[in-house]
């Protein structure tokens, strides 16, 4: 497939530090053809379409293994796709992140080689492992599609947090770098789910918003990146344990998205405070 | 050291026995193919590893070694045929290695019994279970056989038993799982799916069982060379074709139109990738691959056919 690629992402992509064999492949199978046209399709939704601003990007670190956490949101899972975009992007120097996908995706023809071939993996521990032992940034979403499949009316409400990040990241001494994405919930807003037809086709959910399409609109998104948080341990301790620390994380990307949502508000022209319950998108049909 | 080599008669077996003979060992072998041009160096037997004459080589020949390497893969062999070979031939080998005093067995295995999924991880690690079977059902022998070699670990603790699982192999002898594969000018792949491949030139591959040999190896390792390389390129680069087709047509369409023919659970390796990690066996032996990925798929490409 011979789709154009932006040079400014080839140049970004050749300024990854990053081995690859003669025929552009390193040893997970991440080609860098493919990767120019994933990323020139997803620069422009970054650039033009969802006009991400990111803030505070330098927090992530230059080189070595980390792992970005943060919030999901908006039905589909665009957010992943703009926060690997930021990193390649964005950030000096560039970095390419490894989301964790649903499972469903390698079943899936065409599906399974480009997710495999732009370096995102099925969720499973043995992948995160492996790839942060390998120096490389690992996207969590510890929300999982639960996140994603939140309706509008629970915009911006954490919903249960795992807690196999967090072992993972002492496992294998990793910094977590909190992140907010602002901005999803408003350009998917789910009304609701169609579940069976779902259940039938082996997804998680099939999300439909009021305007019935389930594709997002073109609204402007955020990113609000943290201070990475370094948790002592080796992954073995208690649940109690890995708890205080999740909680400590989540805190602080519930910060990040107050943080965000405020700036937003601002921006739209609202008047302060407004309780966090009230529409914070003119155009949304109210509850 | 006097080293009893068993399916020395295949491409494996050989290109181990003469590495062995270069190092000075004293090779005997048993097989039930012939070796017309074998080194005369080497003391030949034919037979069945489950018969008597091959229990009679460890008897009278004591050997303090065995590689055993006298496995069934292809699919001309009837399930039973597998069984008997792969699973009951395992058995007495190891059972002779315990009776005459064998001190060091290695079992040459396959990481396909990893298996392939759409929810299995890449860069299986030697704790991970063997899942061949879940998808591919006829792999059965295979799978049980590693583990039976595995169980004489626990077993027979006086012998050093290592249980390899190596990744495919390539090179000029065009004979083997994933070569037998590639062997047409067209090889059937499933559209839209395109898994990574992991291999080892055969040349590494002997050198690796020899160096298992000569650091006494004790447990299970996954034995692999370059890193592994999507089935599209691996086509590309060995000059073949790749001809997709989709998933519900692959049956029907295997051994027609030219193509191999294979059981129906081979499409699982044909989707997802089977990727091994070596790093216990390059820890406990130092050992790297001469030919990286490319010198061995063209080694295979240039192979006369």
């Amino acid at each position: 497939m011979d789709l154009p690629t932006d040079p400014e992402v080839a140049a970004r992509i050749d300024a990854l530090d990053h081995h690859w064999n003669r025929y552009g492949l390193d040893s997970f199978g991440v080609s860098k053809e493919h990767l120019g046209t994933f990323f020139s399709l997803l620069g422009w939704l970054y650039r033009h379409y969802f006009r991400v601003t990111v803030h505070n990007i330098h927090r992530v670190p230059d080189k070595g293994r980390a792992m970005v956490v943060g919030n999901h949101s908006g039905g589909l899972p665009v957010d992943g796709g703009m926060v690997l975009t930021s990193l390649l992007l964005d950030h000096e120097p560039p970095r390419l992140a490894h989301g964790m996908v649903e499972k469903f995706a390698q079943r899936w023809p065409f599906v399974s080689t480009w997710f495999s071939r732009v370096g995102q993996f099925t969720g499973l521990p043995e992948h995160a492992v492996a790839l942060l032992e390998d120096d490389r940034i690992l996207m969590v979403f510890p929300e999982g599609a639960r996140g994603t499949g939140k309706l509008y009316r629970d915009r911006y409400e954490l919903v249960g947090f795992g807690t196999g990040f967090m072992r993972l990241a002492l496992q294998t001494g990793s910094p977590i770098v909190p992140f907010a994405f602002v901005g999803g919930e408003e350009a998917l807003p789910t009304k609701f789910h169609l579940k069976s037809i779902a259940r039938r086709l082996g997804l998680p959910y099939i999300p439909v918003p009021g305007y019935l399409l389930p594709f997002p609109m073109p609204i402007a998104c955020d990113i609000y990146y943290g201070e990475p948080l370094l948790f002592d341990g080796t992954g073995a301790e208690a649940d109690r344990v890995i708890e205080g620390y999740v909680d400590r994380v989540k805190a602080r990307i519930v910060e990040l998205i107050d943080e965000g949502r405020v700036a937003r508000r601002r921006r739209l022209g609202r008047v302060l405070p407004v309780e966090p319950q009230e529409d914070d998108f003119p155009g949304e049909v109210s509850q | 050291m006097r080293i009893l080599v068993t399916g020395i008669s295949g491409t494996m077996g050989r290109l181990v026995a003469l590495r062995l003979l270069e190092e000075g060992h004293e090779v005997i072998g048993i097989d039930r193919r012939p070796w017309p041009d074998a080194p005369r160096e080497i003391d030949l037997c034919r037979a069945d590893t489950r018969k008597r004459p091959a229990e009679d080589v460890f008897r009278l020949q004591r050997p303090e070694a065995v590689i055993h390497m006298a496995t069934v893969t292809h699919w001309g062999a009837s399930r039973e045929e597998r069984y008997r070979i792969n699973l009951g031939g395992t058995r007495a080998v190891f059972d002779h290695c315990h009776s005459y005093g064998v001190k060091q067995a290695i079992f040459v295995g396959r990481h396909t019994v990893y298996g392939a999924a759409p929810d299995a991880p890449l860069y299986h690690s030697e704790e991970d279970p063997p899942m061949a079977v879940s998808t591919f059902p006829d792999l059965a022998d295979l799978v049980a056989a590693d583990l039976y070699a595995g169980s004489a670990l626990w077993r027979f603790p006086q012998i050093q038993t290592a249980v390899l699982r190596i990744v495919y192999t390539l090179g000029p002898s065009g004979t083997g799982t994933l070569m037998r594969f590639l062997r047409g000018p067209n090889v059937p792949t499933v559209m839209g799916f395109d898994p990574l491949y992991q291999f080892i030139h055969e040349q590494d591959a002997a050198r690796a069982i020899v160096e298992a040999l000569r650091h006494g190896l004790r447990g299970i390792f996954n034995v692999a060379g370059p890193p592994p390389v999507p089935l599209s390129l691996l086509c590309k680069v060995t000059g073949r074709r790749a001809v997709p087709i989709p998933d519900l047509l692959y049956p029907l369409a295997l051994g027609r139109f030219g193509l191999p023919g294979l059981p129906a659970g081979a499409i699982s390796h044909l989707k997802h990738p089977i990727v091994v990690k070596a790093n216990a066996f390059v820890e406990a032996t130092g050992f790297a691959p001469e030919l990286d990925e490319v010198q061995t798929m063209e080694s295979f490409r240039w192979s006369g056919d």
